[in-house]
């Protein structure tokens, strides 16, 4: 591999690392809170892709209107999810609750199919973004090498939100520990819901940033990239979001040069991020960044 | 009101023969079609991988998602094993087989109980690191492992025996509808068995409480590692016998979205329900089916009802899934098994509100 065909990979890597931390963000924060996969966080992402097909091609909208009434449309689904489907199982068994997850990703998904059918669909270009740009020899969309930059400035404000603030505060009351943090007056329901707007906000925008360099969506377009989102929180410590922030930079890296320099394990690339993960589970099953808990009787 | 065990035994001999002989007016076309053959065997299919799934995630209480790769397991072992030696150049036409399996046809039982094993060895594997997670790191690991048994059948270096991506077609079907039908009763009957044991008991401990189990003296490890290994080994014959009902094999029939489903009828069912998850796999099989017509155009007189397009059935089976979930989250049984007792109550209780409800009108006039 020559030196621009390795920068070339590493732009490539990073720009989908970036994307896959944003949704991975998502992962890490209601996990933190409600001990909870969500897994139809992937759905979520996948919804906002077609919610951005929609705004663009059908409604004709200008980008930069696009791209907000598409967060807003996200955080709205994003919260009505919480609201319908976890908020009345807050007392049931762990199980149920991860079990409604599963019936709302199913949903989400048989809902994408019939509304906006199985086929795929072609993912709109959003002004800008898709104009090929070449720094030295390494040529790509803007999207590309803007990706990293806004999950950055993202990250950061999102670790002020949460160190500096009262709101923030009152996440990591919740996410230490429930019961003490209602006895202290903290409106547990909202600090939940704000967290899952917080999150689909940024599956939203990861959806535009991860679809704009792709072709097409579909109904099932959520699912893999979900997986290894929360496979990426896991890796850095769940429950940690600058952790899943480099979780998902370690697994659209090792993904991309998994393919770039095997090229015939490219049937394996979704199956490698499980690999990683079950290493990481059996030698440091806290993740990269995570806290010991030790279980109590 | 308890009954008398000869009434019981009597009422079970009654349903077990009116099912046998409702089997046998189906096999040989006296009722229904070759569509309701094909929904019978599904159930049953189903039933069994739903009770192999329902012992680890119900009974033994861990969350395991990767039933869709064991089910791979056994059904491509039974497709490769039993496909005719003649037809194997027709199916295999992009790269041909592996020459020390190209001449090799064993019997569908063989190939069935061979498939068992080696989802069995390979869960027994995989096991020991997995089982040590909590929940759901469980959940997310055994996915993982689930797909990636996907992943590298369908990948092109094992064409020579799994036929890539092409998948596998003209495996022989079923001669009867008494061979599913009595491999997955059987299958079903053993894991019943399994659980009435003190394993079972076992199980059921570590379900309610870990710790609290280990400290009466209950060897975790080699109790989740049973009930997973058995778990495996009939969830590959259910794959396998999948694998006959269609008479095709391809990876993409394993994806995530069958163990949801799978998942999804154990809860109809009720989690640690035997009898529960059989009534629920019959339900919802058939129930896809029934529900079909919500495909299809639907017309009152010329106007068309707009709503009715491909896909609004599985949005409805979604919902009802969710209601479940939601507000009736024990299931059909929880974890209670069918019983005649349970249904002569249940009359009674029923019968008793009624009575009631009749009585109530008539003591405000007076």
């Amino acid at each position: 591999m020559d030196l621009t065909t390795f920068l070339q990979n590493c732009v490539t890597g990073v720009s989908l690392g970036s994307a896959y931390a944003l949704i991975a963000i998502g992962y890490t924060m209601v996990y933190g809170i409600l001990r909870l996969i969500n897994f139809a966080h992937g759905d979520i992402f996948m919804m906002a892709g077609y919610f951005t097909i929609f705004a663009i091609t059908n409604f004709m909208l200008p980008w930069y209107v696009a791209i907000l009434v598409v967060i807003i449309a996200t955080v709205i689904l994003g919260a009505a999810i919480e609201r319908a489907a976890y908020k009345p199982l807050r007392e049931a068994p762990r199980m149920s609750i991860m079990i409604s997850a599963i019936g709302v990703s199913f949903l989400l998904v048989n809902l994408a199919t019939y509304l906006f059918t199985g086929l795929p669909r072609s993912f709109p270009k959003l002004g800008f973004l898709q104009h090929v740009y070449k720094i030295g020899d390494v040529s790509a969309p803007v999207v590309t090498f803007i990706t990293p930059v806004i999950t950055i400035v993202l990250l950061f404000v999102l670790i002020y939100l949460v160190n500096h603030t009262k709101m923030g505060m009152a996440m990591r009351a919740v996410s230490k520990d429930y019961e003490a943090s209602r006895l202290m007056g903290i409106e547990i329901n909202t600090i939940i819901t704000i967290t899952f707007i917080i999150g689909s906000a940024l599956a939203a925008i990861g959806a535009i940033l991860y679809f704009s360099p792709r072709p097409m969506v579909y109904p099932f377009s959520g699912m893999m990239p979900g997986l290894k989102c929360f496979i990426a929180a896991v890796i850095g410590g769940i429950g940690n979001i600058p952790g899943a922030v480099i979780g998902g930079f370690v697994i659209g890296i090792a993904e991309t040069f998994l393919v770039a320099v095997f090229p015939s394990m490219t049937g394996y690339s979704d199956a490698f991020t499980f690999v990683l993960l079950i290493i990481m589970l059996v030698f440091r099953p806290t993740g990269l960044l995570g806290e010991n808990i030790t279980e109590k009787v | 009101m308890v009954l008398k065990k000869s009434t019981k035994a009597i009422l079970t001999t009654v349903l077990v023969v009116a099912a046998l002989v409702l089997l046998y007016m189906l096999d040989n076309g006296v009722i229904g079609s070759s569509y309701t053959v094909r929904i019978v065997r599904l159930s049953f299919i189903y039933a069994l991988i739903g009770v192999s799934m329902n012992l680890v995630n119900g009974f033994t209480g861990l969350f395991s998602l990767g039933q869709a790769g064991f089910m791979a397991i056994g059904a491509y072992t039974v497709g490769v094993l039993t496909i005719p030696v003649d037809l194997r150049p027709n199916v295999y036409y992009l790269k041909p087989m592996a020459e020390g399996l190209a001449n090799v046809e064993v019997p569908f039982g063989v190939a069935l109980l061979l498939g068992g094993i080696f989802a069995a060895v390979f869960a027994a594997l995989i096991g020991a690191p997995v089982l040590r997670l909590k929940s759901d790191y469980l959940a997310i690991a055994t996915l993982g492992f689930s797909e990636i048994i996907r992943a590298i059948i369908a990948n092109d270096q094992l064409a020579p025996i799994t036929n890539g991506s092409l998948g596998i077609k003209s495996v022989p079907g079923f001669t009867s509808i008494f061979v599913p039908v009595a491999i997955s009763v059987a299958g079903i009957a053993i894991m019943a068995l399994l659980i009435k044991s003190s394993y079972g008991r076992a199980f059921k401990a570590i379900r309610e409480d870990e710790i609290a189990a280990e400290a009466m003296g209950i060897n975790l490890f080699k109790h989740k590692e049973l009930s997973f290994t058995v778990s495996a080994f009939f969830a590959a014959i259910g794959g396998g016998l999948l694998a006959a009902h269609l008479t095709a094999v391809d990876s993409n029939q394993f994806k995530i979205m069958v163990t949801f489903e799978i998942l999804l009828i154990i809860v109809l069912g009720g989690m640690g329900s035997i009898t529960g998850t059989c009534i629920a796999a019959f339900a919802i099989t058939a129930g896809k089916e029934w529900l079909r017509f919500f495909d299809a155009p639907f017309f009152i007189g010329a106007w068309q009802v707009p709503l009715f397009r491909p896909g609004l059935r599985m949005v409805i089976f979604s919902l009802l899934l969710m209601a479940i979930v939601l507000f009736y989250r024990r299931g059909l049984m929880g974890t209670k098994e069918f019983s005649w007792d349970g249904i002569f109550n249940f009359f009674h209780r029923l019968q008793d509100e009624i009575r009631r409800r009749l009585k109530k009108p008539a003591r405000e006039v007076q």
